[in-house]
Order: C-alpha cells, then structure tokens, then sequence
C-alpha cells in the first residue's frame, strides 16, 4: 500500500503526479528513441532532436514565445540562476571584481531560488532592493517603479508566489521595466500551465519554469530567453559543448524534455476548465472551513491569487500539530516546527500577519486529480482536528475570555 | 517528521487537559498554582495548572498546550508525572526525563525544557501564594 491508498494529496504547489499522457509520450524516449540529440550525423539523433524539436514548440506555443526562445534546463531552480546571475553578470557596469556593478530589483518572498542568486550578486558588487509586499503579498507596478535607479539593469518579480498563490502585477512590471530599458525576469514556475501567458503582450524578458509543476516529470524545466525586441544576453554558468545556444551545456534529458513539452500541451488544453472546476472546489474548501470554524484567515489577496490554492490560518491551533491531526491530508504549513530552519515562513512574515498567525497556517493546493468527494472528507478532517486542539489552546481561553493576547507579556524562552 | 508512537498517543488522547478556573479566577485561589511558558510567536505555549493539598502534594494537574505534538506530548506527560507527588518530588523532575520517555529527536528538546519549566513555574506560584520561599529560577537553557 502506497500514500496514495490513504492519503488525500492536497500538495500540488509542491509538486503535481506525472500526467499518464506525459508518461505514454515519454517511454519510447528511454528505450527506442534514446540517441543524442547533438547527434547530427545518424537516424537515431535525428529521431531524438524531433522529439526536443516538438516539445520546443509546445512550450513556446503555451508562452506565445518563439520555439527558438526556449532553453531547457533540469528545473526553474537552474532557470532562475541562469537568468539572473547570467543577466546581471552580462549588464553589469563595471567589471568583476569592482563594486556598484549595477542594481536589481526583487522581493523579499520569492522564493530561496531568486532569493539566494541575488544575495550570491550582493556579495559580487551588485547592489540589491528587496521589495516588501503590501499585507495582500502582492508586488504592485508602483513599487518596482518607486524602486528603479538609473543603474537598475535587472528585475525579477516572481508571477505567483509559491505560499500564497498571490498573483503580482506582472503585466504592468514588464513594460515599465521595458521603458526603463532593464532586463525583466519572471519566475513563473506556479504560473505556467494555471492561467495564460504571452511573452509578447506582458513583456516579459526572461522567464523560468518547471515541468513537475505542471504534470511533467520532475527534474526538467526551461528558461525563456527573449531573442528580438530587444534580444536579451546572457553569460552562461555552465560551460561544455555549447547546447542550448551556448546558454546550458550538457547533454539534452530528451525524454524528459518530450514530457515538459507533452505537459505543456495538455495544459494549453485544459488550464481554462480545469482552473474553473479548482476555483470552485477550492473556494467550497475555503467557505466551508470559514462558516463552521471562528478565527480562521486567508493569507493574501482574495481575489488576485491562483485558483487551485489557499494559504488559511485557524488561529490559536500551532500547524505542525494540526497536521497531525489530519495525517490522510498531504499538505504544507508555515509553521516553525515544519521548517528546517525552525522559523515560521518568512512568506508570511513578509505579509505581517503576525508570526503567531504563520504558525497556525496550512497551504491546501489542489490538482487535476482532485475530487469533490476529496474536499468534503478534508473539511471534516480539519474542522475536527481544529476543534480538538483548540479544547487544549490555552490561547484559545484567553480570546473567548476577552483576552488581547499580543498585550500579553510572554515569558519567552 | 516521524513521531514516536508515545507522542502520537499523547496528542491522540491527552491526559488531564483543562483548568481549574479562568485565569482570573485561579489567581486568587491559595491551593491553585498556576505556570505559563512560552510565546505564541514562538509557536508554543504551555499552562499548567496544580492543585495542591496543605502537606504539599500535587492533588491534580490541568493542562492546555499551543504547540506542535512533541509540545502536547510533554505537557501532557508532565501532568501524569507531577499527580500524587510531592512539590520537591516535582521539582526533581528533569527534561532530560520527558525527552527519554516521549523519544524525542534533538530538535524537540526545546518542548521538553518548557515542560520543565511549567512545572518550575506553576510550582514557584503555589510556593508565593502560601509564604514558601521560592527557589532561584535557574536558567538552563
């Protein structure tokens, strides 16, 4: 017996099961079709770079990108790092080695793969803005506006924040990064195959992705890399035999790069209906929970965030024991305890909820597989694992008592 | 993470959960000593509440825990433990004791050194109450 058996999968922001249509275009690429596709001179590397050469296509299709645009990469993490070290390390205005190289502009709740490429640049002579969100989580145009200098010559803006779902004004950052004249990243790995894109229409320079976001095998992803209007340079990480327009060398994962473009085309498909029926489960979740339980929150804008997901907090009830309490739901929480670092999620915090409020929250994502018969059994689950642990909340006293509890001086240890 | 199966059954039926009165109310009683660790934006609190008899025996203990299940589980241990003993028995009680029990890995620890400490706490509560001297809080953590 599997998770599967016994446990209802509400992680899909983490990471989504393989489509089996992604699978059944994959397998001939492991056993038949398995030449390289750098191979110019013999039928079996012709059959391969076809492979590549459609699943090229259908990414760009699903972008509204140029098939020559997309780099393939082993997951957004790489197609963060090679945009964004690559862009500001080729723009930037003065040599290595020297400071005041130029300027970026990102944000404090992107995720660790921005994140930590900007701190690496910092530490390179780049000078870096981290931008705070308003307390709807959302990065706003005005703010990048506020926030670009004469020296900015990158700025990355993730499309949809991994925790959240919140979605940031990405139409209106991309052409006031275009009339500014800097490069404009976007890490859209929540993004991509959920809602439309167009490279074009949103102005959008570079853009990362993920296939195991989406469906597709886990392992492989692409960088969009804007190619006219104005043609964006990168200096590569990694160097070898010059695949991927000398951008990413390495031999081509070819049957995982034909299941990203399979992925893709699916979601091309289907994202239109699929994100109706999840907004719809999503929001039964949601309300359900509200009415039957007091002190519950969503974290983030209500409206401007991704169908599938919700960030909520059961106030007084700490997350990694609520998760206990609901152990055949597969989920995450921004609770300390879930963490490595035993912080509570500096998402959340970013948002200033509060971090009594991260610890008591949970992020639901639901899926293409998801039922309705799923998301009534989960609102069961959790209202009864809620009301068991506020019967023991000591905080949850102390509020039906009338109690302020932030006026209370806590012995903190 | 794993929890052990000690923990688990801790926060599936956990002992002695409740009080003796609302805090305002407990607070004037001489036979209720009362002890609160923790802070929420730390992810847990603990209170422990002790009835305790004039020869200084723990009677009985309530408890409510804000926290994850190794927070519970202490809390919930320390309640069994501290019941029938003396104030000094339960003095003696050591974290080292609870994490042993319960199994709990090192990053749990900090859950059984607050258990520790509302022992210590609501026990130096009682001790005010009725004109006992009160130890020195040690600070061992």
């Amino acid at each position: 017996m599997t998770a599967q058996d016994t446990t209802i999968y509400f992680d899909h922001a983490s990471t989504t099961p393989c489509d089996q249509r992604v699978v059944d275009a994959m397998l001939p690429y492991f056993t038949s079709i398995y030449g390289n596709s750098s191979s110019r001179n013999h039928a079996y590397g012709w059959e391969a770079e076809n492979g590549v050469d459609t699943a090229r296509s259908q990414v760009a299709d699903l972008l509204g990108a140029q098939p020559k645009e997309i780099i393939f990469t082993s997951g957004a993490t790489e197609s963060n790092n090679i945009a964004i070290k690559g862009a500001a390390r080729m723009y930037a205005k003065a040599p290595s080695g020297s400071e005041n190289r130029g300027h970026i502009i990102t944000a404090v709740h992107e995720h660790k793969a921005v994140i930590d490429p900007c701190r690496r640049l910092e530490r390179e002579g780049f000078d870096v803005t981290f931008l705070e969100p308003g307390s709807d989580g959302i990065i706003t145009s005005e703010m990048v506006k506020d926030a670009l200098r004469d020296d900015t010559i990158l700025v990355s803006i993730m499309w949809a924040n991994n925790e959240l779902g919140t979605i940031n004004e990405i139409p209106c950052i991309g052409k006031i990064c275009k009339e500014h004249g800097a490069v404009f990243h976007t890490d859209a790995t929540q993004w991509v195959g959920k809602l439309p894109t167009d490279v074009e229409a949103d102005n959008i320079d570079l853009l990362s992705l993920s296939a195991h976001k989406m469906y597709g095998p886990k392992g492989v992803g692409a960088l969009y890399v804007r190619r006219r209007r104005p043609r964006v340079r990168l200096e590569a990480i990694q160097d070898g035999g010059g695949h991927e327009r000398g951008f990413r060398s390495g031999t081509l994962n070819v049957s995982s790069i034909v299941g990203l473009g399979a992925a893709c085309a699916i979601a091309k498909q289907e994202m239109e209906a699929e994100g109706e029926r999840l907004r719809g489960l999503r929001d039964k979740l949601e309300n359900e929970l509200m009415s039957r339980l007091e002190v519950v929150e969503v974290n983030g804008h209500r409206e401007h965030r991704l169908p599938h997901m919700t960030n909520i907090s059961f106030g007084f009830v700490e997350g990694e024991s609520l998760m206990m309490g609901i152990k055949n739901i597969a989920c995450s929480s921004g609770s300390a305890c879930t963490s490595a670092s035993l912080e509570p999620s500096y998402v959340l915090k970013a948002l200033g909820v509060g971090d009594e409020l991260a610890h008591s929250s949970l992020r639901l994502s639901l899926g293409r597989n998801t039922t309705e018969a799923e998301v009534d059994e989960a609102i069961e689950g959790i209202a009864a694992a809620v009301e068991h642990l506020r019967a023991m909340s000591p905080l949850f006293d102390l509020w039906k008592e009338g109690v302020d509890i932030s006026k209370i001086e806590w012995q903190s240890h | 993470m794993a929890y052990s199966e000690k923990v688990i059954e801790h926060y599936q039926k956990p002992q002695n959960v409740g009080s003796f009165g609302a805090s305002s109310d407990v607070k004037e009683r001489s036979d209720i000593g009362v002890g609160i660790v923790g802070a929420p934006e730390c992810g847990d609190v603990m209170q422990l509440q002790i009835k305790v008899d004039e020869a200084g025996k723990i009677e009985d203990a309530k408890f409510k825990c804000f926290g994850c299940g190794s927070a519970i589980a202490s809390s919930s241990l320390a309640t069994e433990w501290i019941k029938g003993r003396t104030v000094d028995e339960a003095l003696a009680i050591k974290n080292t004791e609870i994490v042993e029990e319960l199994a709990l890995p090192p990053v749990k620890i900090h859950c059984s050194v607050l258990a520790e400490d509302s022992i210590r706490t609501a026990i130096n509560d009682w001790k005010k109450k009725n004109g006992h001297e009160v130890e020195d809080d040690h600070h061992h953590h």
